[in-house]
């Protein structure tokens, strides 16, 4: 019985390192697991699909930081690829003051792949501004009181594709992505106060939290975690926009691999808290 | 005075660079190119949106008005959206002023106040052609309002819950006492400040990551006196790391105030509340570090936590800490509870201070907050048992009954926002 | 008096934005936008309180030798060294002075800007790397604390199971031959969207009608907390 007490105060570095081995493995050998795609990332699909080519934008909101990139980073990558291949119009901004460097890498990662798509043309990247709040009312007045200039510091007036874009009613759909509760304000104000029609791409841990507002409606779709972005990725691949790597699809046989390495983890604790406990009832020697 | 002189020279350094600097290398400015509106062919196959209708957007600011209209067949699916055009004279001058994507069948356009604007609106499909307009609508006048009618249930929540609040604070103030149920997390509080005081180590109290503007701040920050104070009169010390600068400030003379209550001014050090980064994982490495190396006996994480809360409370639980955890981040509550040993959960959280203190004027209002949600739940299930009723009648006789479907869409329209 | 105005200030103008919450009109409107300008203007100046403060700390820890004040320095050299690029180098767009670095050392910066360099090369992998020990902690809070001590510790063991599984495509995997209502991820959907939102609702409520009643304890004066000092 010592053997099981010694289980249930096992060091837990030997818990990381198992993790650790379990995420490392997949990447260097893939395991290609099959993927079903789920109804709220096949809804974020539709609803950009349905947007017209070159008409009204696409205002994709990047409210996340480098932590939450492996997560979302995929999501902007496909979502760009998406937009970029159809000819769909994409402004980016950040309410997240490291969200503006996500943006910005997002855009040097995905536009050698598209060297005919021009900033002011076909996107537009607005940048950082602070004041989470304050910016997403501005943007239902007019989107100029928030961003006068976009991140280069040109003015919007002076932009082409934004020549007709004054507010919410001239953009067709935000999706947000955030390792945050920014897109609790999104909603709180975009979505109730100027009736937009929205998005998300969240984290895992925090997908479970806005449940409720996708099932009441008020977002149109969700991509959770790596799972949504990996999801997404097969979504564009299989309508032909994109041949890229699957970096969420890859990174998705790690996870599947780390989940079972949870669950046999759980299982080997509960067969030690039961061991020990019986032992413990028997009268046997404590810790000895 | 070498501290406050280096201080101010970076601060001037940090925020007063000349202007000069920021102007930008040559920046290419692209002209904006006039779209050419091509007269296109029109296609009798589709037939022209219906049911125009136009009025002024109702409870805005003005300069807005709301086109309608009913959508054409599309069986084959060539429709990409609808055009919209607009002209001040119903006979000519129309311009294109908006578009409108498929399966839509309402358009708000930017107007000016007092002037009548006539529009009309047709279909275009995925080869650029377009169907026959619709006929043309009636005038329109934008204009702003004063009051927001579709805001009346709000109001009516508002002053109802208001006045539920005034009168249990004005029973409490006669001095009926007002039952309030254990919380065990907040009973717990004042064992850890014990355990702290008695290892002779620190405490470390983290008010949540984000801004003064978040009621679960608010709430942290009340929850901080009481336990600076006890800090204080046992002689303990504090520490209170900070990601928002506005929360730092507004802590720090919280704890500063509790200090000087306790009878203990002295022993209070600005340097306990302090300002890491506001970077979200960067402030929960150097918590962790904080943890790590100073060794608190007891870690407070009270108000708004995220992604974040597993690591901080993990690394705590490593320690060997006593940890009491307080969040409304429902997502984050699972980590906490596997992770601490005393979690409070949500409202509780705004509890706290009229938990604490005991001060009738706020358990009067926690006793009105109750009220509401009672009221709320009644509610919630009369509206229940009418839809499962409704639902029973619509499977037997395929139509729902009447009454039952009025007083759900009654119900549903007080909670529209 | 110290009290008082306070007090009053938090009255006037929470009764006055209770009011313009229900005036659509532009004046309305104005009236709140210029109170949001104020809120950002003041959140501005608060960062240099905030930036005082780290730096008297740790000029503190350096001057009193505490443990681990050689990393003071390094906390403090890159406060400096940032601060000094992004102000001088620019953010997005390079300025002058990056520029004639470039022309005249012939740097070639692929991120345009120093401070993206540092962004990109040093904030990115940091920022990853905390997050990722999640994963890590997961595992090791999940080993310790799920334990089947009681019936509803069970219901959370096995939901946890199922949901785990379901999230992963190997759990599709596992259940394909099935008929579709007992696929994990069907499952796994269903028990996020009906009773893990019905849990969650429960508690979203009790929380708005708390940040109501907090809110409007606030501006009623009932609160004062915030105030310090308890009563």
């Amino acid at each position: 019985m010592r053997f099981w007490e010694k289980v249930m105060k096992l060091d837990r570095r030997w818990i990381f390192l198992l993790i650790g081995l379990a995420v490392l493995i997949p990447f260097l050998k893939p395991l290609k697991l099959p993927l079903t795609i789920t109804k709220p990332a096949k809804d974020v699909f539709d609803a950009v699909e349905n947007i017209p080519p070159e008409g009204p934008p696409l205002l994709i909101a990047t409210d996340y930081a480098p932590s939450t990139a492996p997560e979302l980073d995929p999501m902007l990558y496909a979502l760009l690829r998406q937009c970029f291949t159809s000819k769909r119009r994409v402004i980016l901004l950040a309410l997240y003051p490291q969200g503006a460097g996500m943006a910005q890498a997002g855009l040097d990662f995905i536009l050698p792949e598209f060297p005919e798509a021009k900033s002011g043309v076909d996107y537009v990247f607005l940048g950082y501004q602070p004041g989470i709040q304050a910016i997403v009312m501005y943007i239902g007045e007019d989107v100029r009181l928030a961003f006068p200039t976009d991140a280069y510091g040109i003015p919007l007036d002076s932009l082409p594709m934004m020549k007709n874009i004054r507010n919410y009613d001239d953009i067709a759909l935000i999706i947000d992505l955030a390792g945050s509760s920014i897109p609790i304000t999104w909603v709180t104000y975009a979505v109730a106060r100027y009736g937009e029609l929205m998005a998300v791409g969240v984290t895992a841990v925090s997908a479970a939290q806005y449940y409720p507002y996708l099932d009441s409606g008020q977002f149109v779709g969700m991509l959770g975690g790596l799972k949504g972005a990996a999801e997404y990725e097969k979504l564009i691949k299989q309508k032909g926009y994109t041949k890229a790597r699957e970096i969420a699809t890859i990174g998705m046989d790690a996870q599947s691999i780390a989940h079972l390495v949870i669950l046999f983890l759980i299982i080997i604790g509960n067969i030690a808290f039961f061991a020990s406990k019986s032992h413990k009832k028997k009268g046997g020697p404590i810790g000895s | 005075m070498r501290n406050r002189a280096f201080t101010a020279i970076f601060l001037i350094f940090l925020f007063l660079v000349p202007s000069f600097i920021f102007s930008q290398a040559g920046i290419e400015v692209v002209a904006v190119e006039d779209t050419l509106i091509s007269l296109p062919d029109t296609l009798s196959e589709i037939i022209a949106p219906t049911e125009i209708n136009v009025f002024d957007t109702p409870n805005d600011a003005g300069e807005n008005i709301t086109i309608t209209w009913e959508i054409t067949e599309d069986p084959s699916g060539i429709i990409v959206g609808y055009e919209i055009f607009r002209s001040e004279d119903k006979e000519t001058g129309y311009e294109i002023t908006g578009f409108a994507g498929k399966k839509t069948e309402e358009f708000k356009n930017r107007t000016n106040n007092g002037v009548v604007y006539y529009y009309k609106v047709r279909a275009k499909t995925s080869d650029g052609k377009f169907s026959p307009f619709s006929v043309i609508s009636e005038g329109a006048v934008s204009q702003p309002q004063w009051f927001h009618t579709g805001r009346i249930n709000a109001l009516v929540a508002v002053v109802a819950f208001v006045s539920l609040l005034l009168f249990f604070v004005s029973t409490a103030k006669k001095g009926k006492s007002l039952f309030i149920r254990r919380i065990a997390g907040l009973d717990a509080l004042d064992e850890a400040v014990g355990r702290a005081t008695e290892m002779g180590k620190p405490i470390l109290y983290v008010p949540g990551l984000s801004s003064m503007s978040d009621i679960a701040t608010i709430a942290s920050i009340n929850i901080l006196g009481p336990v600076a104070k006890k800090v204080a009169e046992y002689e303990s010390t504090i520490i209170v790391p900070n990601r928002d600068p506005i929360v730092m400030t507004v802590a720090r003379q919280v704890v500063k105030e509790s200090f000087l209550e306790a009878g203990r001014p002295d022993s209070f050090n600005e340097d306990m509340v302090f300002f890491l980064t506001d970077s979200q994982f960067g402030f929960a490495a150097a918590v962790d570090g904080i943890m790590v190396r100073e060794k608190p006996a007891t870690n407070l994480f009270l108000g708004m936590f995220w992604a974040e809360s597993l690591i901080l409370a993990e690394t705590g639980n490593m320690t060997g800490a006593i940890q009491i955890a307080g969040t409304d981040a429902v997502a984050q509550l699972p980590f906490f509870v596997t992770a601490c040993d005393y979690t409070i959960i949500g409202e509780e959280l705004y509890a706290a201070s009229a938990y604490l203190s005991r001060a009738p004027l706020l358990v009067g209002s926690l006793k009105a907050q109750d009220m509401g949600k009672a009221i709320l739940v009644v509610v919630v299930v009369i509206a229940f048992i009418c839809a499962i009723v409704n639902t029973g009648f619509s499977l037997t006789t395929h139509t729902p009954n009447a009454v039952l479907s009025k007083i759900i869409e009654f119900v549903q329209s007080w909670f529209k926002v | 008096m110290r009290r008082k105005i306070p007090l009053a200030i938090a009255f006037v103008f929470g009764i006055i934005m209770i009011i313009q919450f229900f005036i659509p009109h532009r004046i309305s409107v104005e009236f709140y936008r210029n109170m949001l300008n104020a809120l950002v203007i003041v959140g501005i100046f608060y960062y240099i309180l905030a930036v005082s403060s780290l730096i008297r700390v740790h000029r503190g820890k350096i001057k009193r030798k505490k443990p681990g004040w050689g990393y003071s320095y390094v906390t403090l050299i890159s406060l400096v060294v940032t601060a000094v690029i992004g102000v001088l180098g620019g953010a997005y767009q390079a300025t002058r002075i990056t520029s004639w670095f470039v022309q005249h050392f012939h740097w070639q910066i692929e991120q345009g800007t120093g401070l993206m360099v540092i962004y990109t090369y040093i904030q990115i992998p940091m920022g990853a790397t905390m997050f990722s020990l999640l994963a890590f902690f997961i595992a090791s809070a999940a080993f310790r604390a799920f334990k089947a001590r009681s019936l509803t510790a069970v219901l959370l063991l096995v939901t946890a199971f199922v949901v785990m599984l379901g999230r992963v495509p190997i759990g599709a995997l596992l259940t394909r031959r099935l008929p579709e209502i007992f696929h994990l991820t069907n499952i796994v959907e269903w028990i996020l969207k009906y009773p893990n939102m019905a849990a969650q609702r429960g508690i979203l409520m009790g929380i708005g009608l708390g940040m109501i009643a907090t809110s409007l304890k606030i501006i009623l004066g009932i609160e004062r907390g915030y105030l310090g000092g308890g009563d």
